[in-house]
């Protein structure tokens, strides 16, 4: 094993997210391991994935070492071929422009539904979450990639809250909630690659990243876990996506 | 003030005829300025997160003691801390809020939410962006196909489910939000109100049009003749606005693009105070930068000459090659 080989959670997930995208998709990133995962992408395989944030840019092409602090901020805008409104950009996701959604996740659920805004009770919480942020316009809008770290905590049998939708209560269900488009289509974390089954929408393990067990990845999961039936092993980043990565943000403002 | 959800379409019209809207100079103190705004407003907040926030105006209005005010804004972060810590408001609209994405959890918002005191009112991103669109077209609500199916919209009273009468397709609809009063921070205006903005502007062109009344904090004022220079930069035009007051750095700690990015160590000793204690580490924070400070050229000093030209330095980097 080189020295490369050595990585961190976050380096993990941004690195397997990356390889979810295709060169030419349009993609909606949130800031923090979504934004550098669609970076990481673009100056890999993909130079002509077109990266939206939120704040009103589209096109964007962030500079290695200037990460934005929030996809709000000046750095964003960097090369970028637009500027929008922030409600405009949103508006793209509705009218269909965007092939997928990323961002990062609090908490999840069976059916990919994302909570951010409360643990425990709405009606009395024990933490009030930051909230929604574009993580429910870009869930309900488009196919969604979700990078998040796997705690047992964090992948539950049902969210308190749904912020973000995903399949809501599987089945047909988020269509007929009025959700006709998208859907969570992959969720990524540094035990595994999850996909849906296209026909309950309850998440299932597509493939176990290097040196996991099914045993590990089940116990840091809050409910049972379905396995593919062509279960895959994912290989390993390469040398080359850990050293691009490392350049984009040598900080390690978003990769610690 | 509204003490409707929507404004009745008389009424908006009504307040509209009364606003003197002719071609004239506006420029007011930062303190005159901070009385345009009566306890019990609502108040919509221009930029977003940690962008182009009318940081200067806040201050001023926690320095005024103003009560009860209503705040909406797209993303909120320290800036929501700041007016539910010192208690000019009790209600927050927003689809965001915390202290940044760096700092994680705001413990000012949670003392003040978890404890009932204070109320977030959570909508998505793109529905506040709708509220204040509506609000700017003079319509009572949008359609959309956001929040459906969500516990976001489950929690909202204000919006209507709908069968669409042309596809029969299920649409949200989304009450028109028309602020008493909005504060917006642009890099340049002239004298009469004329305001251009540089690069990202956030919903601030919907809520300048929805609200019944505009106060604008510019970096610089310019010339009427420097804005004709440009007119396809003038991102809201000078009817809309009641009152222009010149404030530099008028979005610090905050950043305001290509002027000065965020000034990064005061945040970061900011939320390191009031994340350990919410309350005393909060009105410390007040009474040193807010409360203490003879203006706001005083208060820039003790945010301090290096982090100003770091910022700065930072900032006017975005048009470089």
């Amino acid at each position: 094993m080189t020295e490369a080989q050595h990585y961190t959670t976050s380096e993990i997930l941004a690195i397997l997210s990356a390889r979810q995208l295709q060169d030419g998709q349009v993609v909606f990133a949130g800031i923090g391991v979504p934004l550098l995962a669609a970076t990481l992408a673009q100056r890999t395989r993909c130079p002509a994935l077109t990266i939206l944030f939120e704040g009103g840019v589209v096109g964007a092409f962030v500079e290695p070492g200037k990460l934005p602090p929030s996809t709000n901020d000046q750095r964003c805008t960097k090369r970028a071929n637009m500027v929008l409104g922030s409600a405009d950009v949103l508006l793209l996701l509705q009218r269909g422009y965007v092939d997928v959604g990323f961002m990062g996740g609090a908490q999840i659920d069976q059916y990919g539904n994302l909570n951010s805004s409360f643990i425990g009770d709405p009606k009395k919480p024990k933490t009030r979450l930051p909230g929604t942020g574009g993580g429910n316009d870009i869930s309900s809008l488009t196919n969604m990639i979700v990078a998040m770290k796997h705690e047992k905590r964090r992948f539950v049998e049902n969210v308190d809250f749904i912020t973000s939708p995903g399949f809501i209560r599987g089945g047909t269900s988020r269509r007929d909630s009025g959700l006709p488009s998208g859907g969570m289509l992959r969720v990524i974390t540094e035990l595994a690659v999850f996909g849906f089954d296209e026909k309950t929408r309850r998440i299932r393990v597509l493939a176990l990243n290097p040196g996991v067990t099914r045993e590990e990845v089940q116990e840091n999961t809050g409910f049972r876990l379905d396995f593919d039936d062509k279960l895959q092993v994912t290989s390993p980043p390469t040398d080359h996506e850990l050293q691009t990565l490392r350049l984009l943000d040598p900080e390690r403002l978003f990769t610690a | 003030m509204a003490d409707t959800l929507v404004e009745p379409y008389d009424r908006l019209r009504q307040n509209m005829s009364r606003r003197d809207r002719s071609l004239r100079e506006k420029v007011v103190s930062l303190e005159e300025a901070g009385r345009f705004v009566q306890d019990g407003m609502k108040v919509g907040v221009g930029g977003s997160t940690m962008s182009r926030t009318p940081m200067a105006l806040l201050w001023e209005l926690i320095r005024q003691r103003r009560k009860d005010l209503s705040i909406s804004r797209c993303i909120v972060s320290t800036d929501g801390d700041l007016v539910f810590g010192s208690g000019i408001a009790s209600h927050v609209v927003t689809s965001w809020f915390a202290q940044g994405i760096l700092w994680g959890l705001s413990k000012v918002m949670r003392h003040h939410v978890e404890s009932g005191e204070k109320r977030y009112e959570e909508w998505s991103h793109m529905a506040i962006g709708m509220r204040f669109r509506a609000g700017g077209m003079g319509v009572p609500f949008l359609p959309t196909r956001t929040m459906l199916g969500s516990d976001v919209m489950a929690q909202r009273p204000e919006v209507k489910q709908i069968d669409c009468p042309f596809t029969g397709e299920k649409v949200l609809l989304v009450p028109a939000l028309n602020p008493d009063v909005a504060l917006i921070h642009v890099q340049r205006c002239d004298p009469y109100g004329n305001a251009q903005i540089d690069g990202l502007q956030f919903m601030d062109i919907d809520l300048a049009l929805a609200a019944n009344s505009v106060i604008l904090t510019t970096e610089r004022i310019v010339s009427n003749d420097q804005i004709r220079r440009a007119p396809d930069q003038t991102k809201i035009p000078f009817f809309c606005v009641d009152a222009v007051v010149e404030v530099p750095y008028g979005s610090a700690p905050h950043e305001c693009y290509g002027l000065y990015e965020p000034m990064v160590r005061h945040m970061e000793s900011y939320v390191a105070q009031v994340n350990a204690d919410p309350v005393k580490g909060m009105q410390e924070y007040l009474e040193r930068y807010f409360y203490a400070p003879k203006n706001w050229n005083e208060y820039l000093s003790l945010i301090g000459m290096n982090e100003l030209l770091e910022a700065t330095q930072k900032g006017r980097s975005i048009y470089n090659d």
